[in-house]
C-alpha cells in the first residue's frame, strides 16, 4: 500500500515547524502506529532525525497516543490513534498528520504535545479528600447501580487531549465536565461537590482554554464516548457553587 | 551475605499486627525533615507517594510519562481481588492466602502473601471512599465475580477497566498531595541511578526527557515502583515504554534480583500478525468461560475454520483436562497451545495461533447474551484484527504479560540495599511462580497504601535527618557514570538500529526462555545473549544528541539494560532444575506432561548479586519455609 505522509516537523517548541513529505509503502495490516514505527526505521537507517511522537499502552487506555490525522484527533474512525489500522486509508492516499493544536497544549517536538495542563487541573481539585486508613467499609455507602455506572461513564475518561484539539475554540469543558461529575454523582463526593467546581473552573480558565459554544466536536470525536451531559452538569455543578459560596 | 526477610516471629494470622506494633515510629513533627523519592507512578508508586505525603513526609515522585496517570497499571481489565466475603460463599483471609500461594506453585512467602490478603479488604473501602465507581448490584451493594478459575467470587471490577479506575484514584490522592506542596512531580524524568552514601541509598540521577539535563535529587529513602520487565521480550502485552533500568540500575548498585525467569505468558491475546507487530494485545481471561479452544486435527489443515467439521476439531485442553477444560490456569492453558502449533497445527497466516470459538455459546445463550457479557471484547478483536468473531472463531496465542520476578525484598519491602525499597509488580514478593488473575493490582495497592506507611518508618527512624548534598562526591560521580554512558551510546554510530537489537533478544527470549525452557537451549540462549551485547555496544545506531528530546536515545539506554537482564534470566532458569508455574522445564515433567517441581531442591527464592560486567552473578539462596500450607502437586485433570 503506497501513500505519502505529510508530517509535521518541529525540532523544538521555540521552532517554527512544517510539513514534510513522506513516501511510504506499507503492509495495509499495520497499526497508524506501526506504519509510523516502520517509517522511523527507515529514516534512522538512512541517518535521518526519526519522527517524535507520543504513545505507550497500544490498547487505546492510557491516553499518550494524540495525532491530529487529516484534520481529525485520532483520524477517521472513532478511536484512540494506537487502534487505528491502515486498512481505513486507501492505496495512494496523501494524510495529513499534526499535533494537537491548541494554546494550552504548547507543541514540544515534531507530534508531541504538552498537556501538563490536564494535570494542574485535576490538582485544582479533582479528587476526594480521603487519607489512606480513614475510609469506612466499602459496603456501608450504597450507590444505586444507575447511578455508579454514569459515575463510571464520565471516569471512563482518557485524558488524551482530542476533545481540546476537536473544539474550534479548544476548550476543556469536556475533560473538565468529566471529572467535575464522577464526583458530583456519588455520595462520597458531594463533601467538595462546590469548591472543586470552582477551583477546577478557576484552573480550567488559568491554563487558558478557550470557552465552550456547545457544538458538540468534542464528544463527537472523543475515541471514549464522553457525553455532552458531562458539560451541562459542569455548568450546573459551577452555577450552582458560585450563587451560594465565596470560596474562589 | 545471609539473606534475611525478616518475617515475624509468631503465628500466621499474627505476624502483620504483631510486626506493625514493633516497627519503629517517626514523630509527626519529625516527619516533615525526611525526603523520599518515589520513582514510578502506577499503582504502587501513586498510592504510596499520596499515603507517605499525607503522613507528613516530603514526597519526591518521578515518571518518565507526561502525567502520572499514564502508567501502565491503567491497562488491568479483569479486577482485583480482596477477601470481603460479601458473597456469603466461603471466602476469607485465609482462603485467599492458601489460593496465592497454591497458585504461585509454592514459591512464594507464606507471611507475605497472608500479609497481602489481609490488607486486600482494606484497599476496597479505600478506593470506594476516593470514589472509585466499582461495578455494582441493583442495590447499590458492590458486585463480585468469579476470576481465574478461583472457586469465590472475590473479584471488584469496574467494567474491563478496573486498572485505569484503581490508578485514577491514587493519581486523585497524589494530585490532592501535589496541590499541598507534600508531593513534588517531575514528569517526563526518568531515573538513571542510584546513588549510595555510605551503603545506603540516597538519591537518584535523573535524566529530563525534554531538555536532556542530567539531574541529581537526594532523599532518605528510594522506593523503586517501575513495574515489570517483559519487555525484555520485545513483544508483550505490556506499554511500549515499560522497562527494567531503574530496577536494573540499583541492581547493579547491590539490590539482588529475585527470581528473575518466573514469568508470566497469559493465553489469550492477539495473535502476532507480521515482522512490523509492535506490541501484543490482551484480551481478558474471561472469555475462556464461554470460548471453546480448539485447532483442526490435522496438521497443515487450511480450511476455514467454519469447513472443518466437528469430528476434525480437537478441543485440546477440554481433552486433556477434562475437569477444568478451557478453564485450566494461564501457564497450562499457555503450554498446550504452543504444543499443538509446535505440532503444525495452528491457525491463521502465521500458523501460531489457536481458535477460541464462541459459536456453541450463541447458539445456547444466543449472541444478545453473549454480547452483553463480551461485546466490548469483541469489538476490540474487530477493530484489530478485522474479523467479526460472532460470525468466525477468534485467534488466540499466548503473550508474555507479567513478572512475578524482580527485586528481592525483605518483609519491610527494602531491598538488600538499605533506604532502598521495590514495591509493585518491580519486586519479586507475593506471586511465587505464577500469579493468580486479578491479583496484581491488589499487591501494587497493597503495597503502597497499607505496607510501606508502616514500614519505612523504621527504617527512617533510626537514620538522622540530615540531608546529603547532592553536591557530595557519590552524587558527582553517580552523574558522570550516567553522563559516560550516555555519550558512549551516542558515540558509537553503527549500522544496527536499537530497535533491530531489541527485535533480536526478544526472539532469543522467547524461544529459549519463554513458555517451555531446556538446558541445551538455555546455554545457547546465553552465548548468544552475550554476542548481542558485545555487537550492540560496537554496532548500534543513536542519533541525534543528548540536549533534547530523543526518543531513540531513551530506548537504547533501555535495551542496553533488557540485554543485561536477559542473560541473568537465563542464568536463573538453568540453574532451577525444576518445573514451577510459568517456569516450564522441559526435562522436568511427568509421564503425561505436566510440569514436577522439586520441593526437596527447589523450596527457594534465587537472589543474585551482581558482580561485575561480564562477571558470573553469584546465587544467593532464601530458603521458603511452609508452616501452614501442604505441599502439593497443581492438577487440573
Amino acid at each position: 500500500m503506497k501513500l505519502t505522509l505529510k508530517i509535521w516537523r518541529q525540532k523544538h517548541a521555540n521552532d517554527k515547524g512544517k510539513l514534510v513529505d513522506y513516501n511510504v509503502d506499507i503492509n495495509p495490516e499495520m497499526s497508524f502506529l506501526e506504519m509510523l514505527d516502520d517509517l522511523n526505521e527507515k529514516l534512522a537507517e538512512r541517518g535521518e532525525e526519526p519522527i517524535a511522537f507520543d504513545h505507550d499502552c497500544r490498547e487505546g487506555i492510557c491516553g499518550t497516543c494524540n495525532l491530529y490525522i487529516n484534520g481529525r484527533p485520532h483520524g477517521p474512525i472513532r478511536t484512540t490513534t494506537c487502534q487505528l489500522h491502515m486498512r481505513h486509508f486507501h492505496e495512494g492516499e496523501s494524510i495529513v498528520i499534526e499535533p494537537w493544536r491548541a494554546r494550552s497544549f504548547p507543541v514540544v517536538k515534531d507530534l508531541i504535545v504538552d498537556r501538563s495542563a490536564f494535570d494542574r487541573i485535576v490538582q485544582a481539585g479533582g479528587y476526594i479528600s480521603v487519607n489512606t486508613g480513614s475510609a469506612p467499609d466499602a459496603n456501608e455507602i450504597p450507590i444505586p447501580k444507575q447511578i455508579a455506572d454514569e459515575a463510571f461513564n464520565s471516569a471512563a475518561c482518557i485524558a488524551c487531549g482530542a476533545c481540546v484539539a476537536a473544539c474550534k475554540n479548544a476548550s476543556a469543558m469536556l475533560f473538565v465536565g468529566a471529572q467535575i461529575s464522577k464526583f458530583a454523582l456519588v455520595p462520597q463526593g458531594k463533601a467538595e461537590k462546590k469548591i472543586r467546581a470552582e477551583k477546577m473552573v478557576a484552573q480550567m480558565d488559568a491554563e487558558g482554554f478557550g470557552a465552550c459554544t456547545n457544538t458538540g466536536a468534542c464528544s463527537a470525536e472523543c475515541p471514549v464516548e464522553i457525553s455532552m451531559t458531562n458539560i451541562a452538569r459542569l455548568n450546573r455543578e459551577y452555577i450552582g457553587a458560585k450563587l451560594t459560596s465565596d470560596n474562589v | 551475605m545471609k539473606l534475611d526477610a525478616k518475617i515475624p516471629e509468631g503465628p500466621l494470622a499474627e505476624k502483620w499486627t504483631k510486626h506493625k506494633f514493633n516497627l519503629k515510629l517517626v514523630n509527626p513533627a519529625n516527619k516533615r525533615k525526611y525526603d523520599i523519592i518515589v520513582v514510578g507512578t502506577g499503582l504502587a508508586g501513586a498510592s504510596a507517594a499520596a499515603s507517605l505525603a499525607e503522613l507528613g513526609y516530603n514526597v519526591k515522585a518521578f515518571t518518565f510519562h507526561d502525567s502520572p496517570r499514564r502508567a501502565h497499571s491503567i491497562a488491568a481489565q479483569g479486577g482485583i481481588n480482596a477477601a470481603k466475603n460479601y458473597q456469603n460463599d466461603g471466602d476469607s483471609v485465609y482462603r485467599l492466602f492458601y489460593d496465592t500461594v497454591k497458585g504461585g506453585d509454592y514459591r512464594a512467602r507464606e507471611g507475605n502473601v497472608y500479609r497481602l490478603a489481609e490488607v486486600s479488604v482494606n484497599i476496597i473501602d479505600q478506593c470506594v471512599a476516593q470514589g472509585v465507581p466499582f461495578a455494582r448490584e441493583y442495590g447499590g451493594l458492590l458486585a463480585n465475580r468469579s476470576f481465574g478459575g478461583a472457586q469465590v467470587s472475590r473479584t471488584f471490577y469496574a467494567r474491563g477497566q478496573t486498572g485505569q479506575q484503581l490508578l485514577l484514584g491514587a493519581y486523585s490522592a497524589m494530585s490532592r498531595q501535589v496541590a499541598n506542596g507534600k508531593i513534588k512531580l517531575y514528569t517526563r524524568t526518568e531515573m538513571l541511578d542510584l546513588v549510595m552514601v555510605d551503603g545506603r541509598a540516597r538519591g537518584i540521577i535523573t535524566r529530563n526527557l525534554i531538555t536532556g539535563q542530567i539531574e541529581k535529587h537526594s532523599g532518605h529513602a528510594v522506593l523503586l515502583c517501575t513495574g515489570g520487565y517483559g519487555n525484555v521480550f520485545y513483544l508483550s502485552t505490556n506499554a511500549m515504554g515499560c522497562n527494567v533500568t531503574a530496577a536494573w540500575r540499583a541492581h547493579k548498585k547491590g539490590a539482588f534480583f529475585g527470581n528473575p525467569c518466573f514469568t508470566q505468558i497469559h493465553p489469550t491475546c492477539i495473535p502476532v500478525s507480521g515482522e512490523y507487530q509492535s506490541k501484543l494485545t490482551l484480551m481478558s481471561e474471561s472469555l475462556r468461560n464461554d470460548g471453546r479452544v480448539w485447532v483442526p486435527k490435522k496438521a497443515g489443515d487450511t480450511r476455514k475454520p467454519e469447513d472443518i467439521p466437528e469430528a476434525e476439531r480437537d478441543y485440546f485442553l477440554e481433552r486433556r483436562y477434562p475437569s477444568f477444560g478451557n478453564l485450566v490456569p494461564r501457564d497450562v492453558a499457555s503450554r498446550n497451545a504452543k504444543y499443538v502449533c509446535d505440532e503444525g497445527r495452528g491457525v491463521g497466516n502465521t500458523k501460531m495461533a489457536v481458535y477460541l470459538d464462541f459459536a456453541d455459546a450463541i447458539k445456547r445463550d444466543s449472541e444478545k447474551v453473549i454480547s452483553a457479557k463480551y461485546g466490548n471484547l469483541f469489538d476490540m478483536y474487530e477493530k484489530i484484527t478485522g474479523e467479526n468473531p460472532y460470525k468466525t472463531p477468534m485467534r488466540i496465542y499466548p503473550a508474555v504479560h507479567y513478572t512475578m520476578g524482580g527485586l528481592w525484598v525483605d518483609y519491610n519491602l527494602m531491598t538488600t540495599i538499605p533506604g532502598c525499597y521495590a514495591l509493585g509488580e518491580a519486586n519479586f514478593s507475593d506471586h511465587g511462580a505464577n500469579r493468580l488473575g486479578a491479583s496484581a493490582l491488589m499487591q501494587g495497592l497493597a503495597d503502597g497504601y497499607f505496607v510501606i506507611p508502616y514500614t519505612i518508618g523504621d527504617y527512617l527512624a533510626t537514620l538522622p535527618a540530615a540531608k546529603v548534598d547532592t553536591t557530595h562526591a557519590a552524587f558527582t560521580e553517580a552523574e558522570k557514570a550516567v553522563i559516560d554512558s550516555i555519550k558512549r551510546l551516542l558515540s558509537i554510530n553503527g549500522t544496527k538500529t536499537v530497535d533491530q537489537f531489541h527485535k533480536e533478544l526478544g526472539k532469543i527470549m522467547w524461544d529459549y526462555c519463554g513458555m517451555s525452557r531446556h538446558a541445551e537451549g538455555l546455554k545457547g540462549a546465553k552465548a548468544k545473549i552475550r554476542a548481542l551485547k558485545e555487537e550492540f555496544w560496537q554496532n548500534v545506531k543513536v542519533l541525534g544528541v543528548n540536549e533534547e528530546l530523543n526518543q531513540t536515545l531513551e530506548k537504547a539506554s533501555r535495551v542496553a539494560d533488557f540485554i543485561e537482564l536477559g542473560e541473568l534470566m537465563v542464568e536463573d532458569a538453568l540453574q532451577r532444575n525444576e518445573s514451577c508455574g510459568g517456569h516450564f522445564r522441559e526435562e522436568f515433567q511427568t509421564e503425561d506432561g505436566e510440569a514436577k517441581r522439586d520441593d526437596a531442591n527447589y523450596a527457594y527464592v534465587a537472589a543474585w548479586e551482581y558482580k561485575g560486567y561480564n562477571q558470573p552473578e553469584e546465587l544467593h539462596k532464601e530458603d521458603l519455609i511452609f508452616e501452614n500450607v501442604k505441599l502439593t502437586q497443581r492438577s487440573y485433570k
